[in-house]
């Protein structure tokens, strides 16, 4: 899971507060593990460092948290980059692969061009295991067969996913 | 006209296609080059299993164009497409289709005959093919005699006997288990990898896919194009 982007892609949403980002990352894509308060403005230091967000002037107000960020063209680039390159296949990436397709579709992107981008790499890999179990020993038949199969459950995932954008775009769009 | 390069061997050119009112294909296209074994995946009812009739000359698009090598499929009379499947094209199905009332050493070898071959000469070049796929002693079986397993590979060999210059496969593995699946696919990939036959492969099973060379997925009736493909052409 790759906070700085995830991150990065609610605010080309739009402008928002900490808390904002805090409680929209929880609500999407934090089930079961929240977004500490400290990890939110230490990765929202490091983005304006880096000129990927900029930070308003702290507004009037009780509590710390006066500032709204803004992303910058930088930051929206680097959203874009991340979104359209496609992950290392590997087991238990599902969660990279659930933000990029919430994010673009909350961003109006194109989420099915991913998922078939993501397809082609997965069925890349499971082409060279194929391999590996045909000039491979026994061992190597089974250690394929495990990459395998993790490699179809998450191929199965993005077909259902595929098949079902149109409604989780409903459900994630305001 | 055709449009793949040097290597192509069957190519269908921006085919449309609908049944009845229901569209099924909608400007489908895609190449396959000369030994390549090629995946067609898609969701149910993607047109993928159209693509590859029309593709074999069982179906005749609406419009496009199928060429296999320098012939024009698509705009022959039944007799040519006929004779074009009996002597350059293999198929393998589902469900096998084998013939019931036949041995299984009979189903392999009726390419063969129905090509003029003399039975005797058509009997033992089938023979041969139940040693290479573990199917010793089964020749004299009937289709309800074997397991699904058995008698997919059955449907195999008789696809591949006359040593087609293209293999269609219509999901071959797709009532088999795991493990009789990955039997068939490797038969059925060194087989037609051994002979230079072309493999054009219908499935919605990845590992399936896997064995292939390439893969492309058909969406809505029409070949999906990746980022990376686009790039490269």
């Amino acid at each position: 899971m790759s906070v700085p982007h995830t991150l990065l892609g609610l605010l080309e949403r739009e402008p928002s507060h900490g808390y904002e980002l805090k409680r929209d990352y929880d609500a999407f894509f934090g089930r079961g593990r929240q977004l500490p308060f400290g990890q939110v403005y230490a990765t929202l230091g490091r983005l304006a460092r880096d000129g990927k967000v900029v930070a308003g002037e702290a507004e009037p107000g009780a509590g710390p948290d006066r500032k709204r960020y803004v992303i910058t063209e930088t930051g929206v680039t680097e959203v874009e980059t991340w979104l359209t390159e496609p992950a290392e296949p590997e087991p238990h990436l599902q969660t990279v692969l659930f933000s990029k397709v919430v994010l673009a579709l909350m961003l109006d992107r194109p989420a099915s061009s991913y998922l078939d981008e993501q397809r082609a790499v997965h069925l890349r890999r499971m082409r060279e295991l194929t391999d590996l179990k045909r000039g491979g020993d026994l061992v190597d038949v089974f250690l394929a067969d495990y990459g395998l199969f993790h490699l179809d459950a998450d191929l199965r995932w993005m077909d259902m996913t595929a098949a079902r954008l149109d409604a989780l775009a409903a459900a994630v769009r305001r | 006209m055709a449009t793949g390069g040097a290597g192509c061997l069957i190519e269908a050119v921006n085919l449309v296609k609908s049944f009845g009112s229901t569209p099924a294909l909608r400007g489908a296209s895609v190449a396959v080059n000369r030994g390549e074994v090629l995946a067609v995946m898609g969701p149910s009812g993607s047109g993928k299993s159209t693509l590859l009739h029309c593709l074999a000359g069982i179906l005749r698009p609406d419009t496009g164009e199928v060429w296999f090598g320098d012939r024009r499929v698509d705009t022959m009379g039944e007799a040519e497409r006929s004779a074009l499947r009996r002597d350059c094209f293999g198929f393998v199905f589902q469900f096998g289709q084998l013939v019931p009332e036949l041995t299984a050493q009979e189903n392999v070898a009726l390419p063969l005959l129905l090509g003029g071959v003399r039975r005797a000469e058509a009997l033992s070049r089938a023979r041969q093919w139940f040693g290479r796929l573990g199917l010793e002693g089964l020749e004299r079986q009937r289709s309800g005699e074997m397991s699904g397993g058995q008698a997919q590979r059955v449907a195999l060999a008789r696809g591949l006997i006359a040593e087609p210059e293209v293999l269609f496969a219509d999901e071959p593995t797709g009532s088999l288990d795991s493990l009789a699946s990955e039997q068939v696919m490797n038969l059925l990939t060194s087989a037609a990898r051994d002979q230079g036959t072309s493999v054009i492969l219908v499935t919605h099973e990845a590992p399936v896919a896997a064995y292939a060379d390439r893969d492309v997925v058909v969406r809505d009736g029409k070949v999906a194009s990746l980022a990376a493909e686009r790039a490269a052409t």
